[in-house]
């Protein structure tokens, strides 16, 4: 473009993730203090470790299973994500389709929102017997279909709340629909599209563990988990947990890292105001 | 310039709103000249901004003729004769400055040198040079409105229509970009149609000025801005300037004197 006289946004990785590293210190004292406390309270009241077994005893676990339990994790994390790539996507083309036709979009809309109330997981069982109980594909499936919703419903109310004077405008540049869809809708709508795919990582992991919960591959954590408290193996269990929370946990923080990147125009990713 | 042919030129347009059965404008007849700044003023709900709406084909009329540039309006839409300014900039959050002001020239398909020439001038003409790279929230009200005059302008329209722009800006920014609004004007050589509720503005800004009133709307009256051109601060103080604001003025209430009660009706 032009001369740049000024660099308005800092490309300052630290600025982009919102937060310098002092403003995380509270935090990290709390979590500190948080896994001092239930390690304080167990030990002192002398808990049954099959009721809440002691931080430090969990993280020895894992640390002793280390490649079990991230073979695991990474196996139904690949369940988790293939379902939370199909289901997204999905999603956009379908926002796509009836923000485009809206006759259609206030058709299906009821038939959505229905669907969206119906317990997906119960469902678990059927997509097993459908896609092979071994399969990663009948996870995904659960996974996918628990990510659409939010995703849809976020992508369509962002490429439709748009201004009325903005498609004015538009209008009297003589812009077709494919120009407003590419130039105004689409670009309106990310800040609501990555508000859906941050909810959807967290439904997608929930969908694949949950999932994997009637049956499944012996690699997949959630049947590690199940496995696990069955034989009475609880710091496994949650060992196993751990490791699908700290999974849980980056997916999230990938995405929003993402949503940084992309939108660095947005005034959430900081910078100084002219004037 | 009278013997120019008009560059608008409205016959007879009436537009009624089907919702609640609102006559906006009642047989409106005017012509714009080449060249020519025209303003149209009126309390709200006169049907001022449906006017303006009419003229760029973003509003149908209900009946009643509209020729741009020799042509309907719908026409000269798609020919892009327009550039338009609204009350709000209206820029894309997600652009820069320069990238708000090139929208209309990648709808045109220009190549990317061509674009960045024109931008270039045009960030010049407004005088926002070190701005370019800014995105709008880091952009003062006054430098929005200046953007979103530079893209009305880019593609150098035939007709510049605008739409209350300076109405959100406090008085000194105001009086200021009404100043950048003439030096445009001159510079830039088109016509431009100008919608406000400000008497002085529209008297220190125009060559004439279109009198409206509300329920219906229509012009009650057609005001010759005699005033020197180029005009500047010392327009506003002379004895001329204060006559045909009088003038305006007393239109005005005329216009609300016959039946029209000013209050509670849709906004303009």
């Amino acid at each position: 473009m032009t001369s740049a006289v000024v660099q308005p946004v800092p490309r300052n990785f630290g600025r982009m993730m919102g937060r310098r590293a002092r403003d995380w210190v509270p935090a990290i004292v709390i979590f500190v203090l948080g896994i001092g406390a239930w390690e304080g309270f167990v030990r002192g009241l002398d808990v049954q470790r099959f009721l809440l077994p002691p931080p430090s005893d969990i993280l020895r676990t894992f640390w002793e299973q280390r490649d079990t339990l991230t073979s695991a994790g990474l196996f139904t994390f690949k369940e988790a994500l293939g379902g939370f790539v199909i289901g997204s996507g999905a999603a956009v083309v379908a926002a796509l389709v009836l923000a485009r036709w809206r006759p259609l979009g206030d058709a299906l809309m009821p038939y959505a929102i229905a669907a969206n109330a119906v317990p997906i997981i119960a469902f678990a069982p059927i997509t097993n017997n459908w896609f092979g109980i071994l399969s990663p594909a009948s996870k995904m499936v659960i996974a996918a279909v628990i990510c659409f919703f939010p995703v849809m419903v976020n992508t369509l109310r962002g490429l439709t709340s748009v201004r009325p004077q903005s498609i004015e405008l538009m209008r009297s540049y003589a812009a077709g629909e494919v120009e407003i869809f590419r130039r105004l809708r689409i670009p309106n709508s990310l800040p609501y599209v990555f508000t859906g795919l941050k909810v959807a990582t967290v439904l997608a992991m929930i969908g694949a563990i949950v999932g994997d919960y009637f049956g499944g591959s012996q690699e997949a954590l959630g049947i590690q988990i199940r496995r696990s408290a069955g034989i009475f193996a609880f710091e496994e269990a949650w060992a196993a947990i751990f490791v699908a929370s700290v999974l849980g946990i980056a997916f999230y923080a990938a995405v929003a890292l993402v949503e940084r990147l992309v939108m660095s125009w947005h005034p959430s990713a900081r910078g100084s105001r002219t004037e | 310039m009278n013997d120019q042919a008009a560059v608008v030129s409205l016959h007879g347009v009436t537009k009624d709103f089907a919702r609640g059965g609102v006559r906006a404008l009642q047989e409106i007849d005017l012509e714009v000249r080449p060249r020519e700044f025209v303003s149209l003023i009126g309390p709200s709900g006169c049907g001022k901004s449906t006017l303006l709406r009419v003229i760029g084909d973003l509003v149908e009329p209900t009946s009643g003729e509209v020729v741009v540039n020799g042509k309907s309006a719908h026409q000269a839409r798609l020919e892009r004769d327009y550039g338009i300014v609204f009350q709000d900039a209206v820029l894309y959050d997600w652009r820069t400055a320069a990238k708000n002001i090139s929208l209309p020239l990648e709808l045109l398909g220009w190549d990317r040198a061509r674009r960045t020439e024109r931008v270039r001038e045009m960030v010049e003409l407004v005088e926002l040079a070190g701005f370019e790279q800014h995105h709008p929230w880091q952009l003062s009200g006054g430098m929005q409105q200046r953007v979103a005059i530079a893209r009305a302008l880019s593609f150098d329209p035939p007709l510049l229509l605008m739409d209350e722009p300076f109405g959100a800006l406090d008085e000194m920014t105001r009086e200021r970009m009404n100043m950048e609004v003439l030096r445009i004007w001159e510079e830039s050589g088109s016509t431009i149609v100008f919608v406000t509720h400000s008497i002085a503005e529209a008297v220190f800004l125009s060559t004439r000025v279109f009198v409206m009133s509300p329920r219906p709307g229509r012009i009650t009256g057609v005001v010759d801005v005699d005033l020197a051109q180029p005009r500047n601060a010392e327009t506003r103080e002379q004895e001329r300037f204060f006559e045909l604001v009088t003038e305006v003025r007393e239109l005005l209430r005329a216009g609300e004197g016959d039946g029209a009660r000013v209050g509670e009706e849709v906004s303009s």
